[in-house]
């Protein structure tokens, strides 16, 4: 079986699960998109770190790539925040030049070529969501080794192994928006619950072909946690 | 083709621009050589004591240092907040080399441009070199685009070069800033930049080793919207924090007000809670303390020339002028 990441310095069992040099700050986190009925929903909680500091507990990780389609960031904030900022130029170009709205897997394939050539020097791990007129909402996560996998939904960052099951069990083809949203706030909730790196707020972002709408719930209002 | 980017006649090699980390590979192979010298020496040293001759005149692990010199980094308390009227950073003012004090007043806000400061922590050089690359690329950016006041000037520009320049160099310039300033775009800002290049927006935030003592008092006394007077305060509060509680941390607390419309209002020093010079003038010394001279009586005194001390034969020649 293929392996996702190839990276020699990154082990998913170690304390350092991401190969973060020392003083690196993280984005230990907890991130997660998935398709409903006429788009995408995305979902992230608002902490990073550095060690065991959290250096913000309102950070957004849920990133602008073009009008339609936005990325989830997890691993290094630097050089995420880098790769993202060279995919958004990317993109701008691509609109300009085409002058149509770009596809989601065009952004997906672009975040993927820039992760797989520099694989030794990033810590990354992207999920790129986003709606586009030929094939709807769509997911793709970008993961640490440099593959991109089109799937019906993705999950990303250290607080994700505590929540496949749950998804897993949860998760249906065609949800309404408002179910969707539902879902994500409950699986971040979890994560966040049981990820010493995942915390503060759950922020998401609904994407259609009318426009998009962000949405923030309060730690004290989650649908679930914390777990005592 | 300008006349700048001719070579000048007759030199011959121009030093390359930015940093330069010749010595990064050369320290990893001093300490490499160290190591296996002092593997070395211990083996023989062994070897020696085994056979019963004397150890003593030889030093454990050969005389060879443990580590490499270390920069001197500024252990440092810096934060920053957001109010009604624009934005305030502080800073303290010392500066350490390992667990000595190398500084008591030194400047830790940095100009950038003439709406924009920057606090740095970190490797004290790094932040002097990065800040004042950045001003300088800003300046000539400032004047390429005519702009007609200093706040036409984008946080934003600022943002993107510095955190770019770091990302470059992956780390290996320390410097932790916090850039606070006004534009005519989004108004007054406040901005965390990490070694590593990561930026990001905040209201009020700290950094360096005092930025646990400091973040504390901002996370309990911060509001929007706050007056300049309050948000002055709340800043001397946060930096005494860490001048008080963190040993890296000390002496004098600089501050530094940006208004919305970009006036800017430098206090160095804002506050001094560590003045030692009304103390030493409390101090009353004792009047046995004051002799006079010839106190101590004299008893005998001898005079013995220098032996074969001759005095050079000097001819005072005029300097030709003319």
């Amino acid at each position: 079986m293929m392996s996702a990441s190839h990276s020699s310095m990154v082990n998913p069992m170690s304390s350092n699960p991401y190969g973060l040099k020392e003083g690196e700050v993280s984005t230990g986190t907890t991130i997660l998109a998935m398709p409903f009925d006429g788009g995408v929903m995305l979902g992230a909680d608002t902490r990073t770190s550095m060690g065991s500091y959290a250096t913000s507990r309102s950070t957004d990780k849920i990133t602008f790539l073009s009008d339609h389609i936005f990325c989830l960031r997890s691993g290094s904030a630097a050089d995420t925040q880098a790769i993202s900022d060279i995919v958004k130029h990317y993109l701008s170009h691509l609109t300009i030049e085409t002058g149509r709205e770009p596809l989601v897997k065009t952004a997906a394939h672009l975040m993927k070529n820039i992760v797989y050539s520099n694989k030794d020097s990033l810590s990354a791990g992207v999920i790129i969501a986003g709606w586009d007129p030929v094939e709807g909402g769509q997911v793709f996560n970008v993961v640490q080794g440099g593959s991109c996998l089109k799937q019906s939904f993705a999950l990303g960052g250290s607080g994700s192994l505590f929540i496949y099951g749950l998804m897993d069990s949860e998760f249906k083809e065609g949800m309404t928006q408002d179910e969707a949203r539902a879902l994500v706030k409950k699986a971040i909730s979890h994560a966040m619950a049981r990820d010493g790196s995942s915390g503060g707020m759950v922020r998401t972002m609904t994407v259609t072909a009318e426009g998009n709408k962000r949405d923030v719930t309060p730690g004290n209002e989650l649908p679930f946690g914390p777990v005592f | 083709m300008s006349e700048f980017t001719r070579p000048m006649e007759g030199a011959t090699e121009i030093p390359p621009a930015g940093f330069n980390f010749e010595n990064v590979s050369r320290n990893a192979r001093l300490m490499e050589a160290w190591t296996n010298a002092k593997e070395q020496a211990e083996a023989m040293r062994k070897h020696h004591a085994q056979h019963g001759m004397d150890v003593a005149p030889m030093m454990a692990g050969g005389g060879y240092p443990n580590h490499m010199p270390l920069a001197k980094k500024t252990g440092t308390t810096i934060a920053g907040i957001v109010f009604k009227g624009g934005v305030v950073l502080g800073a303290d003012t010392r500066a350490t080399n390992g667990d000595e004090v190398a500084e008591k007043n030194c400047r830790k806000i940095h100009y950038v441009a003439d709406n924009m400061y920057c606090c740095g922590a970190g490797t004290a050089a790094d932040t002097d070199q990065t800040t004042a690359l950045v001003a300088s690329q800003l300046e000539l950016l400032r004047m390429d685009l005519h702009l007609p006041h200093a706040t036409s000037l984008r946080m934003k520009t600022a943002v993107t070069r510095i955190s770019r320049l770091l990302f470059r160099y992956q780390g290996h310039v320390s410097a932790a800033l916090i850039l606070g300033g006004v534009d005519k775009a989004e108004g007054a800002q406040l901005y965390s930049i990490h070694p590593h290049g990561s930026s990001m927006r905040f209201a009020y935030t700290a950094m360096g080793s005092g930025s646990l003592a400091a973040i504390s008092v901002l996370e309990s006394a911060w509001e929007p919207d706050m007056e300049e007077a309050d948000a002055v305060t709340l800043v001397q509060r946060a930096i005494t924090a860490g001048i008080f509680n963190d040993l890296g941390s000390g002496s004098n607390c600089d501050i530094c007000v940006i208004k919305n419309d970009g006036a800017v209002d430098y206090q160095r020093p804002s506050l001094t809670p560590n003045n030692t010079a009304p103390f030493r003038a409390a101090i009353t010394r004792s009047s046995r303390m004051d002799m006079k001279p010839g106190t101590t009586p004299i008893l005998d005194s001898k005079f013995v020339p220098h032996k074969g001390a001759t005095l050079a034969d000097v001819t005072v020649t005029e300097m030709e002028v003319s």
